[in-house]
């Protein structure tokens, strides 16, 4: 019993350290701007930059945006495969696993041919999206379907969605007040987690926004690793503290209800 | 999406003016499947149109004919064998080796007999380094073992050694591994704890009573309990890996030729000169993460079995 625990330990600590060190290592190389010195120079710079405050709420307009569709689509749609239409559910969820079947970078490249004048109805091309942000924020609402899906569909799992509708339809409830009043606050932890990975997943995100050329954090900090030293490792650290933030209030919003999340987008 | 939108209107057109009131069931699907036609619209649109694009567009030549010679450059021209070669080889290393340390992990902090905080605290930790992707972590990366990095400066000066020595740059197949190996062990921690909550005291009791040591146990009991999730879970690092562009982008730019760095590098100015090269790349793509999610799905089943 003794010898396991200390092989327990043992990978324990080698995890730690392969976790820790890049954070350790990039706070550390952050604060070295001016030489010799421990300073907050590289965040000052970071911080006085107009372009990343631009970046940065431009992502968060994109998550907002995300958040919204991603929730109007799949709460709806979810809800339904639970009440009604059960012999869906195989179909839904292949949908909502099709992301991790075509790669982000595989997917802009055919919105971009098919959206950029690619669809064609004799010879001439119709619904050019290029120019509009709808090719980003859907292939963001696609890239987080996945998490958004599954955390709406574990809450609504936890909940008798049959006993709850039909008691409000007896009671002459509308469908409003039955999504609204009745479904949407018995799903409030599971939306909530969705919410803050898909929130996390659309802060940092770089294939996208870099290849439709639409102003984000994650091109950004690309642009600036390119141009400068020590201020990219600044908005690294900020990064990973949002990353942590958003993970961090999912999982506390989360807690008991069996949640389980996977990766965002690399 | 102008068929889904016809057969759409076509359906509710046909629901209002029927003589007879219809059979229960033909209108009850009707009701029933309408309200999930904005889902697999907004999915057409997004998600299979484009896929199909890219299909139709690995079959097209420069001039918009039909032609085999975009699939056939994938298997003879040289850099594409390349960049699938060294894509294929960054998953393979650290989908195994993120399974195989994260499964360690994993065990460790459920089964190892560690506090429990520490079970709650790995967990979490792994929630965020399993997003922890992109930008950042590369650099994060070349803070820790770049030309200036920690580790390379702490090296150097507490051992004199210098990495670079053997022609050794982080800039590579091997230094990206690392990078990938970042977000690969956290992911399989997640998915092996519950995993691992799901082996029942009983049975390993049931083991001891008949005489078996823990070697029994694993041999027969809990490793073939384990083994679908292992390798479902290692074939999605796999994919996770596979497809990651970001992080590669940012970590080396383009030196490292990778499938999602070429077709990225095609998107950004035709580099090869010829979109239908770059649709044959992109279905290559798809094809080999078809046939790893294929791998997962069944697999996950049989794990599913055992996990109630």
């Amino acid at each position: 019993m003794k010898t396991k625990n200390i092989w327990a330990w043992l990978i324990l600590i080698i995890g730690l350290v392969y976790f820790f060190l890049p954070l350790l290592a990039t706070f550390n190389f952050s604060l070295k701007m001016i030489k010799d010195q421990y300073t907050f120079e590289a965040y000052r710079v970071a911080f006085t930059d107009a372009q990343f405050y631009q970046n940065f709420g431009f992502s968060f307009f994109w998550a907002l945006l995300t958040i919204v569709f991603s929730l109007l689509l799949v709460v709806p749609t979810a809800y339904w495969v639970h009440w009604r239409t059960q012999k869906a559910r195989p179909w839904v969820e292949f949908v909502t696993l099709m992301p991790f079947v075509v790669p982000a970078v595989v997917l802009v490249f055919g919105m971009s041919s098919l959206y950029g004048g690619g669809l064609k109805l004799f010879g001439a091309p119709i619904l050019v999206l290029t120019g509009t942000p709808i090719p980003l924020v859907a292939g963001y609402v696609i890239l987080s379907l996945p998490y958004m899906y599954r955390a709406v569909d574990t809450g609504l799992r936890a909940i008798d969605v049959r006993t709850l509708t039909e008691a409000a339809l007896s009671l002459g409830a509308s469908w409003r007040v039955i999504l609204l009043n009745i479904i949407f606050p018995n799903l409030r932890t599971a939306i909530l987690s969705g919410v803050f990975l898909t929130f996390a997943i659309v802060m940092g995100e770089f294939t996208f926004a870099s290849l439709l050329y639409w102003p984000a954090f994650g091109p950004y900090m690309e642009e600036i690793g390119a141009m400068r030293a020590y201020t990219p490792q600044a908005l690294a650290v900020v990064s990973f503290l949002l990353t942590w933030a958003s993970i961090g209030l999912m999982q506390w919003v989360g807690r008991g209800a069996g949640q389980e999340q996977l990766a965002g987008a690399h | 999406m102008g068929i889904t939108n016809e057969k759409l209107t076509a359906q509710s057109k046909g629901d209002a003016p029927m003589a007879r009131p219809p059979s229960k069931r033909a209108s009850s699907s009707i009701v029933n499947w309408l309200p999930l036609a904005p889902f697999f619209l907004f999915a057409s649109m997004f998600l299979f149109l484009p896929s199909i694009s890219i299909f139709i567009g690995s079959f097209e030549s420069v001039d918009g004919g039909f032609t085999f010679d975009n699939i056939i450059a994938l298997f003879t021209v040289r850099d594409f064998i390349n960049a699938y070669k060294t894509s294929l080889t960054i998953s393979a290393i650290t989908a195994s080796g993120g399974a195989v340390f994260g499964f360690l992990l994993a065990y460790a902090v459920v089964l190892g007999g560690l506090p429990k905080g520490l079970r709650t605290f790995m967990t979490t930790f792994s929630g965020v380094a399993s997003n922890f992707a992109g930008v950042p972590l590369a650099f994060a990366f070349i803070a820790t073992m770049g030309n200036n990095g920690l580790v390379t400066r702490w090296l150097e000066s507490a051992f004199g050694f210098d990495i670079h020595a053997g022609g050794f740059t982080i800039y590579s197949v091997t230094g990206l591994s690392i990078v990938y190996m970042y977000f690969q062990f956290p992911l399989m921690v997640l998915i092996m704890a519950p995993a691992l909550d799901g082996l029942r005291r009983e049975w390993s009791e049931a083991c001891a009573n008949l005489g078996g040591t823990s070697w029994h146990y694993w041999r027969y009991v809990a490793f073939p309990i384990l083994i679908p999730s292992l390798l479902g879970t290692t074939i999605l690092l796999f994919g996770n890996a596979f497809g990651a562009y970001a992080t590669a982008y940012a970590f080396s730019g383009s030196f490292i030729n990778l499938v999602p760095i070429l077709i990225g590098a095609q998107m950004q100015g035709d580099v090869l000169f010829n979109p239908g090269l770059g649709n044959a790349l992109a279905l290559g793509m798809v094809f080999i993460m078809s046939i790893s999610m294929v791998g997962y799905i069944s697999l996950q089943r049989r794990a599913a079995r055992w996990l109630q």
